[in-house]
């Protein structure tokens, strides 16, 4: 009955089309997060956007989707901005700089969340959604945000496909070319954030860098191509996104990142299997 | 007797050959230099030897015996950009490491140890460092603190890799001394070298590499314009400089 | 003893386990993970509670060891097989951590195991849960567990601490001279292990990171040596739990998230005001040597 329901309600159709288009555009851009190695930082900016949305709702009081996004989007690039800044600044290595970023952040989150629940009006569950993502608690409004960001994202990112392709692989031929590769290196940035901070209210803060990590490290196991392996990778990024929500719309309080991350797992898994590039069973056959 | 015997060594990385089957023997008491273009698998054929990568093939034999059995027999100085100096630790403790092997596990260096160690530190002229920062010492010095470190292992046959690259000149005698002093004790020593104007003065023995062994033997026999072509193949214009030198001795 | 007091001492044996361990790992740049451990332990106490149906201390402690030295082989496997080690602990510890996650979601509300709990901890529930010996009223478990722990790891690196502290600055040379570097590996990772699961039920499986990583981070920025910067790191990490401790009482928030902040705060003080490696006292020497 429920899946009947799914289908047919008009929210069900953009939960559905939200998941896939966010899927795909976290996937494309993921392989470019794959290629600079900023997998784990994009982790850290992601659980970093907690805080961002607390602060936002202690200020205004109010629960306003918008206003929790720009929140985000300013903690999410402090964190980024943290990161770098420990680095250069001092002998700790990039590692331990994510791992501190991350951990600080997620916490001051928690500690906020604790603070409104306690303290302020106490209706905290719309914020609670916001650590593993809840797509059912989703309105058409956000949906609607949700799938028109995602496709913002994606268009932006094929029409600058080739110029973030050279700005990462060979950043100083790219300037001396004459492309302003920072300019590119910002706006490669910007969509990051876009795609974490359009998706933590699906998938969650702590897990939506998943979404960015493990899609494009399954297509490498089937092109070596860069423009094959973000469109692969897109389209791992939207399967995993529509089955995992549709599967969380069934069970009772299953909550939506995880599955749509395990979803994503079982196709690294696949792909780490029987992959046509590097894939385990082509590996053993080449030895035979 | 051979100090070290090294038998169709084969080392590939992402399945394309650094290395194709490299076989030599290495005369105790000799001081040899691994001579050979970027990319020709010098410290690849150290690091092999030294079972720290895999290899796809090869026998590698200490005085006649299994690599692992000789062990102890092994020192090493790697390079120094290898390790971290940010490690928070002083350059007496760095060379301490050396006797690590030595003391074995569960116990801790005792007086005769840091004795050693302090020794060591003097012989390679960084006595007054002892207690000092190693990320705060030059990387000369850096270099030092590494031979010292070498030096209290009390090893039979000595692997150095680019030891000489980007050190003063105080650094440069240092290494110098001990190569002649190993080289006096009847000790080994095999050095990964690539400045080819100095080969002369520091090795007797020159194992020329290019993925694979062009020549080895005695510095006079094997160090000659010809080898030396066969070795960099087109580049050797770019040794213009020590090719002169070799041609004028003629 | 009195409530609060044994959450403080909790607290403080969290963060003398996690100090002292998680330094070594800032050292050896596992930061990481360190954090993909963490995460994952979750799997194994989930997992340890579907096969015993009981959240007891042992169980949990082996399941949650168990799958915490299989994230350390399942990142290596990648990594030595040419996955970028950062993608590599990504992909690894998000799908073990969602798999536990999805889990939780099927354990009945009857049992005291949800997501709040994993993410963290319920340190106030700590001093409830007590259990006795011979009729005599022991305190409370995690207080002897986690004591347990900080017992083993404090003794294993004593046992190993030359070895540990060369396989860290110049594990090819430890190699050389014939000391078992992947046997310290991951005598390390079962150390994080134990330390993380110990600690979950206090401050959850993600805040756990901050006690590992931060005080070791700001440890490392005050000292430049390694048994200083161990002990260091513990006392920080106890500092920490007692700043924390207050604050949330004070502002009436979550003890473990304020313990984990506090954890921040004193790094961020390290970072610019540290004596010899502080961003500001740095600026400041460089000024007076101009002048």
């Amino acid at each position: 009955m429920e899946i009947f329901e799914l289908f047919t309600k008009a929210n069900a159709q953009w939960v559905l089309f939200g998941s896939i288009l966010l899927g795909f555009a976290s996937g494309v851009i993921g392989s470019f997060v794959l290629l600079k190695k900023q997998s784990l930082i994009s982790d850290a900016m992601a659980h970093a956007t907690l805080p961002g949305v607390c602060l936002v709702y202690m200020i205004f009081q109010v629960k306003s989707i918008p206003l929790f996004l720009i929140g985000a989007t300013i903690t999410g690039l402090l964190a980024t901005y943290s990161i770098q800044f420990i680095v250069k600044h001092s002998r700790i290595k990039t590692d331990a700089a994510i791992g501190i970023t991350l951990s600080v952040f997620f916490a001051l989150g928690i500690v906020l969340l604790t603070f409104i629940s306690k303290n302020l009006s106490g209706n905290q569950s719309g914020l609670d959604d916001f650590i593993f993502g809840q797509a059912a608690a989703l309105v058409s409004s956000d949906l609607q945000m949700i799938a028109v960001g995602s496709l913002v994202i994606i268009i932006l990112s094929t029409l600058f496909f080739k110029e973030f392709k050279i700005s990462i692989f060979d950043p100083l031929y790219a300037k001396g070319l004459g492309l302003p590769v920072t300019f590119f290196n910002a706006v490669l940035l910007a969509l990051v954030v876009g795609v974490v901070v359009i998706g933590i209210q699906m998938v969650g803060v702590v897990l939506i860098a998943a979404l960015l990590i493990t899609p494009p490290l399954a297509a490498r196991y089937w092109t070596e191509q860069l423009g094959l392996m973000a469109m692969l990778s897109g389209i791992f990024g939207a399967i995993s996104g529509l089955i995992g929500t549709f599967i969380s719309t069934l069970g009772e309080g299953l909550p939506t990142g995880p599955v749509i991350v395990l979803c994503a797992s079982v196709i690294f898994l696949l792909s780490l299997i029987f992959g046509s590039k590097k894939g385990l069973v082509k590996k053993v056959v080449a030895t035979v | 007797m051979n100090a070290l015997t090294v038998d169709n060594l084969s080392v590939t990385y992402d399945k394309s050959p650094v290395l194709q089957r490299v076989g030599f023997e290495i005369p105790e008491g000799s001081l040899t230099g691994i001579i050979g273009p970027n990319g020709a698998g010098k410290s690849t054929l150290l690091k092999s030897v030294l079972h720290l990568i895999p290899r796809l093939t090869g026998d590698i034999k200490v005085y006649g015996k299994p690599y692992k059995e000789q062990r102890n027999l092994i020192g090493y100085v790697p390079q120094r950009s290898e390790v971290d100096w940010d490690f928070p630790t002083n350059a007496l403790d760095i060379v301490l490491m050396g006797r690590y092997g030595h003391i074995g596990l569960f116990r801790r260096p005792k007086k005769k140890e840091i004795s050693l160690a302090k020794e060591a530190l003097k012989k390679v002229g960084m006595e007054d460092y002892a207690n000092r920062q190693i990320s705060q010492l030059s990387g000369g010095q850096q270099q030092r603190v590494f031979l010292a470190r070498a030096l209290v292992q009390d090893a039979q046959i000595y692997f150095m890799d680019e030891p000489f690259a980007g050190v003063d000149a105080a650094t440069e005698k240092a290494i110098m001394n001990l190569m002649q002093q190993w080289k006096y004790e009847g000790k080994t020593v095999l050095v990964v070298h690539h400045d080819l104007q100095t080969v002369e003065d520091y090795f007797d023995h020159v194992l020329l590499l290019n993925k694979t062994p062009v020549s080895y033997g005695p510095t006079q026999q094997v160090f000659t314009m010809e080898n030396l072509e066969r070795t960099y193949g087109g580049a050797i214009s770019f040794i213009g400089k020590s090719a002169q030198v070799i041609q004028e001795r003629g | 003893m009195s409530y609060g007091a044994w959450i403080l001492l909790t607290g403080c044996l969290v963060g003398i386990t996690c100090g002292i361990t998680g330094a070594i790992l800032v050292l050896r740049k596992m930061a990481m993970l360190a954090d993909a451990i963490s995460h994952t332990v979750l799997l194994g106490i989930v997992g340890a509670f579907f096969v015993t149906q009981s959240l007891n201390g042992l169980p949990m402690l082996i399941g949650a060891a168990v799958v915490g030295l299989l994230t350390a082989l399942f990142v290596q496997l990648l990594d030595s097989s040419g996955v970028q080690s950062d993608a590599a602990i990504g992909v690894v510890f998000t799908s073990l951590f969602a798999l536990g996650v999805v889990l939780i979601s099927f354990v009945g509300d009857s049992v005291h195991l949800d997501v709040q709990h994993a993410l963290m901890g319920e340190i106030a529930f700590i001093p409830w849960e007590t259990f006795e010996l011979n009729g005599m009223n022991m305190g409370p478990k995690a207080v002897w567990l986690l004591g347990a722990v900080l017992f083993i790891n404090v003794a294993l690196i004593m046992l190993f601490y030359k070895e540990i502290k060369l396989t860290t600055f110049d594990p090819q040379y430890a190699a050389l001279i014939g000391i078992p570097i992947m046997f310290i590996h991951y005598l390390l990772m079962g150390m994080v292990s134990l330390s993380t699961v110990a600690s979950f039920d206090a401050v959850g499986a993600i805040l756990v990171v901050a006690m590992l990583i931060v005080p070791g981070a700001t440890a490392y920025l005050l000292t430049d040596r390694f048994i200083v910067m161990l002990l260091l790191s513990g006392f920080i990490g106890v500092l920490s739990a007692v700043l924390g401790y207050f604050s949330a009482v004070l502002f009436n928030v979550s003890i473990a998230g304020a313990m984990a902040c506090a954890t921040g705060v004193l790094f961020f003080f390290a970072l610019f005001l540290s004596p010899k490696y502080g961003f500001l006292t740095k600026k400041l020497r460089n000024k007076m040597l101009k002048t």
